[in-house]
């Protein structure tokens, strides 16, 4: 479809990341394992707790102080191992190879710095520009992530600016040392429809103008079904099916999958009554035994509760983590 | 039913806030600013029937809400309740006994220290209902069951259930003084998909079983497309388009409307889509356009646009839009 070639530039192998505090551990990723390839849009879809934030800052280990430890086989990215790098060789990946967009516009930007300096700062540190070199490069950033007007607006401050503006200038710090991969955690969560639009488009753009490869982090099935090339969905920490996007729509194999799919109210065709998952994703600190989704699989049955599913071919390139598999597949 | 009184009538409904004013604009003497959050807004709403309201933020569909249960005084326009000024009915608790509301987020809207039972014996005890100790018990297993919740969950505080199990506890407390209309503001955009669709099939079985009507105020058109009979479109203030719920999505007549429906990401990926986005961003709503509000990103606009606000067209019984009629002519994008 796109330039990709099947070449992995991130190949995640058995990522495991538990949270401590004074009371408890918590191992919100348990074991994920997934790949993404050169110039790919790679989504991780869940529901809130499932391990999808934890998993994507695991790899540049960005917990902002909270108490976490990280455990992998291996993640390797282009030749380097990041689970056996230091924090300093990390700072050195952090923003030039990998950078990463979060969620609230709103406070990831510094309130009393310009929005061209902080464009700049990111620049300078890793490109060592200064002077009309350093204000071109800036201005040019500004303009190819759709800022009207860049010359002006670089004088500007944050909050002169709107949610959409601000998600567009953190991109473009983000894309500042031309990173290979950009981690994008809910990057439309907190943006107006019709801004989301034009930012998911945005990214599109990139990955297609600068074979930019993206990891997109999101709740939402819809932001998966327009952006992505492939898609891992997550349940309580776990990977439970992944594939082609448009294979995983078409033909969901896991029942939280397709259960999920189902739940969705839609756009089109006729209005029929919904139909929700019963009870509540499952408390991390407190899972259920064997298929952690047995306790709400409506197709769940005794061997469910004691066994624990593997992740499973059920079609080239397509994954799946559901022990009735094999009955159906007879 | 539709040719009785409707239960309520919003007629040329606005509402202004006054925004504070800097130290330099108070010293020069500068008059405060003013935010017209809805502007001449109008629509009717049967007994048992659920208006949709939807639109990105600040378009006014909060304001909107909570003029209707009297948290605000409108600056202008009328509320009419069966026929009536609404405030006829008396004071905000009297309203509240008709109107009920329930906000989005299910964690604050709870007091963290009433367990459930107390919870609901507050708004019975507030109301004068079921007065008695043993009316007030049969009173909330009723209301509890209603909602999907175990009465064996009574005496738990609010920090024990989850967001979908508290957003029940705020709907079984909306339910306990048998109002006629919810004002429900973005009442499941906090929950996940998964919980999300119980929540939402709860209010269809409440609207079926109990004949409550809603107004139900979303920026999730999908959500609102399930739930909703008739939805009014709103943008920076001003409604843009009203129509029955399948007129709106199979043919929208205002552009929009039109643009907001191809700016949500459908969950197929055979149907990507490539079409233009909508450029631009909201107006500062200080300072909205002259004319119409959406004239600054609108595909369509012509200069008659940018000096008066188009009025309410009348496009079917039951479908108005805010447009020039040549543009709402055009079918289709």
């Amino acid at each position: 479809m796109i330039t990709s070639t099947s070449q992995a530039l991130l190949e995640v192998s058995n990522l495991q990341t538990r949270f401590y505090n004074q009371h408890q551990a918590i191992t919100a990723v348990d074991g994920v394992s997934f790949e993404i390839r050169q110039g790919e849009v790679f989504g991780l879809v869940g529901e809130s707790g499932c391990g999808k934030s934890a998993t994507c800052r695991s790899l540049l280990r960005l917990f902002g102080g909270a108490d976490a430890r990280v455990s992998a086989s291996h993640i390797r990215f282009d030749q380097i191992d990041l689970a056996t790098l230091s924090e300093e060789q990390l700072s050195n990946v952090r923003g030039r190879q990998i950078s990463m967009v979060f969620q609230d516009p709103m406070t990831a930007l510094n309130p009393t710095m310009r929005i061209g300096e902080q464009i700049a700062e990111a620049l300078r540190r890793h490109d060592g520009l200064s002077g009309q070199p350093l204000r071109d490069a800036t201005i040019a950033l500004l303009k190819a992530v759709g800022v009207t007007s860049p010359q002006e607006r670089l004088r500007a401050w944050p909050h002169e600016f709107s949610g959409g503006m601000r998600q567009r200038v953190l991109i473009a710090i983000a894309l500042a040392c031309k990173p290979r991969l950009l981690i994008a955690d809910e990057p439309t969560t907190a943006l107006d429809v019709t801004i989301q639009d034009q930012i998911l488009k945005l990214l599109l753009r990139m990955r297609r103008e600068i074979g930019l490869s993206v990891l997109m982090v999101t709740h939402d099935l819809g932001v998966v079904a327009q952006t992505c090339d492939r898609v891992a969905v997550m349940y309580a920490g776990r990977i439970v099916e992944s594939g082609d996007t448009r294979q995983l729509f078409r033909n969901p194999t896991h029942p939280y999958t397709q259960a999920l799919l189902a739940a969705l109210p839609t756009l089109s065709g006729p209005r029929h009554k919904l139909k929700p998952i019963g009870g509540e994703p499952p408390n991390l600190a407190d899972l259920p035994s064997g298929c952690r989704f047995h306790t709400r699989c409506p197709q769940a049955v005794e061997r469910c509760r004691v066994e624990d599913p593997q992740l499973r071919h059920v079609a080239p390139g397509h994954l799946s983590a559901c022990i009735r598999q094999e009955e159906w597949a007879c | 039913m539709l040719s009785e009184t409707p239960l309520l009538q919003v007629q040329n409904l606005s509402m202004r806030f006054a925004a504070p004013r800097s130290l330099l604009e108070w010293a020069s003497g500068t008059p405060r600013r003013e935010l017209h959050a809805v502007r001449d807004v109008s629509f009717t709403l049967a007994a048992g029937e659920t208006l949709g309201v939807v639109g990105e933020s600040g378009c006014g569909k909060s304001t909107l809400g909570r003029c209707l249960v009297g948290l605000y005084e409108p600056a202008a326009g009328e509320i009419l309740w069966h026929g009536r000024p609404l405030r006829e009915l008396g004071n905000r608790q009297a309203i509240s006994r008709k109107i009920q509301m329930i906000f989005q987020d299910p964690y604050s809207s709870l007091n963290p220290r009433m367990s459930l039972e107390q919870t609901l014996a507050e708004t019975l005890k507030v109301h004068g209902l079921a007065t008695t100790r043993g009316e007030r018990k049969d009173r909330i297993d009723e209301l509890l069951l209603t909602v999907g919740l175990a009465p064996r969950l009574k005496d738990r505080l609010p920090y024990a259930f989850s967001g979908g199990q508290r957003q029940r506890i705020s709907i079984a407390r909306a339910l306990a003084v048998g109002p006629e209309l919810i004002v429900a503001d973005e009442p499941v955009s906090a929950l996940d998909a998964s919980v999300q669709a119980q929540i939402i099939n709860l209010f269809e079985e409440i609207r079926e079983n109990l004949g409550v009507a809603f107004l139900f105020i979303a920026h999730d058109l999908s959500v609102v497309r399930h739930i909703s009979q008739r939805i009014a479109v709103m943008y920076l203030g001003q409604s843009m388009e009203v129509a029955d719920t399948d007129a709106l999505f199979d043919s929208p007549r205002h552009p929009y409307t039109r643009a907001l429906l191809g700016a949500i990401p459908r969950p197929d990926p055979d149907e990507r889509q490539n079409g233009v986005s909508l450029e631009g961003e909201l107006p500062n709503p200080f300072n909205p356009p002259k004319g119409c509000a959406f004239s600054t990103r609108c595909p369509h606009v012509i200069d008659a646009c940018r000096t008066s606000i188009p009025p309410l067209r009348k496009l079917g019984a039951t479908h108005h839009a805010r447009c020039l009629p040549h543009i709402l002519d055009l079918r289709g994008q």
